[in-house]
């Protein structure tokens, strides 16, 4: 298999990727790590005109928590890249769960985090992390840039709002007020698979109390399922085994798994509970092992 | 190299796009005018003839076209051609010597890592790249590493032995 004919350019700058980008008019696409994009082009489930490699646009290899305490993901970032981090296991424990669950350790070589955001995969790990975490994504284009909230971000399967010559540059996670802690469980019937079911929780805790909760669902809908419900359930009280239990349900009728040839959708709901409650459960006794 | 792809659709010569690319092929710079949309997997195998990495599935799940991209694994069949334009590559034929097979050779070798042999060139270039990083690898760490390339035959156990005997044998030599 090999795509169909295409022309290819590799600017050295945003600007000039920005210029391509907008001369091609809708049938230019960006190249990242090509994980998700090659492959379809190899299929013929996308056959753009131009591809636009933004793999040599310097400084945008990057991720750093800033003075501020936002944390900042760079457009070529790799998947790799995170899950060696030593910053993000310090700062980030719901991205730094999730980074050796994406994919297998080949893709996430080349794979990039915002490709991943931005390819808007359903099935993707990421974008739960990000839900969650209430991450950002900021977009440049011809008119400067803009900051858009993940949740606004992706407008169905593979779908998001950015124009076609709009580049998202990095992706932003907000600092906390409180103490973070976080999980990122999956279920995949073999390493490099998609996820059957996964499970994001990202929380804040002031003392025992939660003050702010993020939850967001994998592979459980038609895209990412941000499972504010449940989330909203447990701030404002401490992590009790009743709050876990209704998080835990709230989050699995959030899901809306269909039956497929990973298992049935009452079998997903299931596992999202587990996962769920699993999660704050581990919380819960790092927490008070911490204490 | 233009030209090793059919024409689907009857373009004249003037509308292929063409793209000279200077790519160090284990050690040997390898120019040629090439179509953005040639794979590397294609420009190594059809291109400069080195049929030592296979492709197996076609859809980025085997790992049996896994060659090293500046050092790090990479399924050449999910990487454009231009995309290596100015790396460097290292297929299974960099491997050896002229006179000596590297360690991870031997080791498959004495272990019995291979049945078939289709996914052993993949699967050496990624031991290549973790013992590169990590010289003295517990098990679960090789199982972890090798877990993008897939094996039909062996059940991975020597594969798994491979490694840890080339492993032992690289610490050895580079304790000399
Ligand atoms: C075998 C295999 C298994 C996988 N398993 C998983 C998995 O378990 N979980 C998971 O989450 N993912 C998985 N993936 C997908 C992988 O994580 C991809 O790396 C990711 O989805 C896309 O990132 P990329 O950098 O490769 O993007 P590309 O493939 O380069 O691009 C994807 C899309 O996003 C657009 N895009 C990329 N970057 C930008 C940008 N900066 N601005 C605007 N648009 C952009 C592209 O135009 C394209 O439409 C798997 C892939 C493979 C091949
Ligand atoms: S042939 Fe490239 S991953 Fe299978
Ligand atoms: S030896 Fe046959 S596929 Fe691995």
């Amino acid at each position: 298999m090999y795509p169909s004919r295409f022309n290819y350019e590799s600017p050295k700058t945003i600007e000039e990727a920005i210029a391509l980008l907008t001369k091609g008019n809708g049938e230019a696409k960006i190249l990242a790590g090509g994980m998700s994009l090659i492959p379809m082009m190899k299929l013929r489930f996308a056959s753009p005109e131009m591809l636009v490699d933004i793999n040599n646009i310097p400084n945008l290899n990057y991720h750093r928590v800033d003075a501020d305490g936002t944390f900042h993901i760079g457009a070529l970032c790799r998947h790799s890249d995170l899950e060696k981090s030593s910053i993000l296991a310090q700062h980030q424990p719901t991205l730094a769960a999730t980074a050796p669950l994406v994919a297998d350790p080949i893709v996430r070589n080349r794979g990039t985090f915002v490709g991943s955001v931005c390819h808007a995969d359903p099935q993707g790990d990421w974008a739960s992390a990000m839900i969650a975490l209430d991450g950002m994504i900021v977009a440049q284009g011809p008119k400067g840039r803009r900051t858009i909230a993940v949740r606004d971000f992706v407008t169905g399967p593979f779908q998001n709002v950015l124009a076609s010559n709009e580049i998202a540059i990095e992706a932003i996670i907000p600092a906390t007020t409180g103490t973070r802690f976080g999980g990122y469980l999956k279920l995949e019937r073999r390493i490099g698979d998609f996820a059957t079911a996964g499970v994001a929780v990202a929380l804040e805790l002031s003392g025992s109390s939660v003050i702010r909760a993020g939850i967001g669902l994998t592979g459980v809908g038609s895209s990412t399922v941000n499972a504010t419900d449940a989330a909203q359930s447990l701030v404002g009280s401490p992590l009790t085994s009743e709050a876990i239990e209704r998080a835990a349900d709230l989050a699995a009728q959030a899901a809306q798994p269909r039956s497929d040839h990973r298992g049935s959708a009452a079998y997903k709901k299931q596992v999202v509970r587990t996962f769920v409650a699993r999660i704050l459960t581990e919380i819960n006794s790092t927490k008070t092992k911490a204490a | 190299m233009t030209s090793l792809y059919e024409e689907v659709r009857g373009d004249q010569p003037g509308e292929v796009p063409v793209r000279r690319v200077s790519i160090r092929v284990n050690g040997v710079n390898r120019t040629a005018d090439i179509e953005p949309r040639l794979l590397l997997a294609h420009f190594i195998r059809q291109g400069l003839r080195l049929t030592g990495t296979h492709v197996g599935c076609d859809t980025t799940n085997c790992g049996a076209c896994t060659v090293l991209l500046d050092g790090k694994p990479a399924k050449s069949c999910t990487v454009l051609a231009v995309q290596a334009d100015g790396h460097d590559v290292m297929t299974v034929e960099g491997m050896a010597t002229a006179s000596e097979l590297d360690p991870i050779q031997e080791g498959f070798k004495d272990e019995h890592g291979l049945q078939c042999g289709f996914c052993t060139p993949g699967m050496m270039l990624s031991a290549k790249a973790l013992l590169e990083e990590n010289p003295n690898p517990t098990e679960d760490e090789i199982r972890w590493a090798l877990s993008g390339n897939l094996c039909r035959c062996t059940g991975y156990q020597n594969i798994v032995k491979a490694v840890l005997w080339a492993a032992e044998k690289m610490r050895a030599q580079a304790g000399k």
